[in-house]
């Protein structure tokens, strides 16, 4: 089963971590990485821009471009992972282990966790 | 990352919208302050040991606020101040504060303390300062050090400055559209100063200085998620990333400038540049192009140039028109002059700098722009002249030594040299 984990954060926090602080985070992530990819686990990740660089493209009558992500929450959705686990409890270790660096730079989100109902990982 | 380490970050995050919200309930900037600060000493106790709360800026105005109350009543009926438990555990009255501050409350406030900052009297270094002491939060020692004069100078400057906007009438009630372009307006000329104060000093040793550049830049994004519509604010963090992607590459190792044509373009820094594109492409979608959108537009043509040959001059020609009718000024002509002289040659660049020899007679890139173009049509004698008041007029020690670079090449070459060289004094460099 695949899943997709999505990380949520509220951005101005992820704003206050300074380069350095940003960066021992990243690198702390990129083992948990490795280590989920070495597992045969770990598919696509992505890392979002900052939603002031989101549009959204809504069909009212007509379609309605829209500056700014779909919602509008104190926590954004920052980036994503899909993930192929066996069973849901295997999603939830690998997202707890990609909680953990996230905690240790203090960030106050969740991870949400998806099951895919469709996967087509180059676009087909 | 140490306990302090986050949270830190957690505070400097939720200041702006604690320090707004506080100052609209007391409606005393030094009160407001006060209660942030207050409100931080309980977060350092309580936050090690429960973690960080959901909503740390509304956890903060309420103990903000509650301390502050207290306080008040303490003075007026010497009451003990109630024990810290009774406002450890938030979590409820957490989440009733921040449902009643909903969005638009928030953005008005944090708009009207950047916009407090603003005061039309104050000098542009002060306004800078405010906004760095008040919203970013940044120490005395540290505002003294990235302006160069001391602690107690820069003491006593914010502390005028604090008077004088003390003293303003700054409505608390929210805005309506008219007054908040108008605030709007204000704010972001004012962040385009703090990071132009970061991005070319204007005195000491330091030519680049990162911090302002970077607190600029968070304070933007900051603005742009409040009104996440407005393309000039969009247009405005777009500039300040593609301009402050180059740093990296701006100074030698020596501390010497290097200019735009001759940076190690892999130096950039590829994630900023991504993300200023993304919000110049979006911005211009709009249709309602300002100065800060153009220029963003600007540095994205140099921003795409893999080869500083590969630069689409033309384009930045174009865009220098728009922006002078847009905002006509002698230092955009100048600019659009560098272009000029790419597509069409040092002669057309120096007919069009002509007429701004008197209002840019103290400004060290006119002269610097002027000694290249002469120097590239082989008139070297008047380029001399033209690059001696250039260093006459130059802000630091690395623009001076630039200058100096360009006589000594005259020096020893004695000729007329490439084209190459007309964009020598370019501000973009």
């Amino acid at each position: 089963m695949y899943y997709a984990i999505f990380a949520y954060e509220p951005e101005p926090a992820v704003d206050a971590l300074s380069k350095e602080q940003d960066a021992a985070m990243m690198a702390e992530l990129a083992e948990v990485r490795r280590k989920l990819s070495a597992e045969g686990k770990l598919g696509p990740v992505a890392r979002l821009m900052p939603t002031p660089a989101a549009t959204t493209v809504r069909r009212a009558t007509e379609t309605v471009v829209l500056d700014g992500p779909f919602a509008e929450t104190k926590e954004q959705l920052l980036g994503f992972y899909i993930v192929n686990c066996e069973t849901l409890q295997d999603a939830i270790d690998a997202a707890q282990q990609l909680t953990a660096p996230r905690r240790a730079a203090g960030l106050p989100g969740a991870l949400e966790i998806r099951p895919l109902a469709a996967y087509f990982p180059a676009g087909a | 990352m140490n306990d302090i380490g986050w949270i830190d970050a957690a505070l400097t995050a939720a200041r702006p919208q604690a320090v707004a919200a506080l100052l609209r309930y007391f409606r005393d900037l030094d009160t407001a302050e006060e209660a942030f600060q207050e409100a931080c000493l309980r977060a350092l106790k309580h936050w090690p040991l429960n973690g960080p709360p959901r909503d740390p800026a509304a956890w903060l105005i309420l103990v903000g606020r509650n301390v502050a109350l207290d306080h008040v009543r303490r003075r007026s009926r010497q009451e003990a101040l109630p024990p810290d438990d009774v406002i450890s555990d938030l979590e409820d009255a957490e989440a009733n504060v921040a449902e009643r501050l909903d969005n638009a409350h928030y953005r008005d406030d944090v708009l009207r303390l950047l916009f407090i900052c603003c005061h039309p009297e104050l000098p542009a270094t002060q306004q800078i300062a405010l906004a760095l002491r008040i919203v970013s939060g940044l120490y005395v020692k540290e505002i003294a050090r990235a302006f160069l004069v001391s602690e107690a100078a820069m003491e006593q400057r914010i502390t005028r400055a604090k008077r004088r906007v003390g003293a303003a009438d700054v409505p608390f009630e929210t805005p309506g559209a008219p007054e908040r372009a108008q605030r709007l307006a204000a704010v972001a000329a004012m962040l385009y100063l703090l990071f132009n104060e970061g991005y070319s000093a204007s005195g000491g040793d330091v030519h680049v200085r990162v911090p302002l550049c970077e607190e600029a830049i968070r304070l933007a994004r900051l603005l742009l998620r409040l009104f996440p519509a407005e393309p000039e604010i969009m247009g405005l963090l777009a500039l300040l990333l593609l301009q402050h992607a180059r740093a990296p590459a701006r100074l030698d190792s020596e501390g010497a400038i290097v200019l735009l044509d001759d940076q190690d373009r892999s130096l950039w820094d590829r994630e900023m540049i991504d993300e200023g594109l993304a919000l110049v492409e979006k911005a211009l979608r709009h249709r309602r192009p300002g100065p800060y959108q153009i220029q963003a537009a600007i540095a994205a043509v140099h921003a795409r140039a893999p080869r500083p040959e590969q630069t689409d001059w033309a384009e930045i020609d174009r865009q220098y028109a728009i922006l002078e009718t847009l905002q006509p000024s002698p230092v955009v002509t100048l600019n659009r002059a560098v272009a000029v002289s790419k597509v069409q040659g040092p002669v057309a660049a120096l007919e069009m700098i002509e007429g701004l020899a008197q209002p840019l007679a103290g400004y060290f890139h006119f002269h610097g722009l002027k000694g290249a173009l002469l120097m590239q049509l082989g008139r070297d004698a008047e380029a001399r002249d033209a690059f001696n008041r250039a260093i006459a007029l130059a802000h630091t020690p690395a623009e001076a030594a630039h200058i100096r670079l360009h006589l000594d090449r005259m020096q020893r070459e004695g000729k007329p040299r490439s084209t190459k060289k007309a964009s020598a004094h370019q501000r973009q460099g």
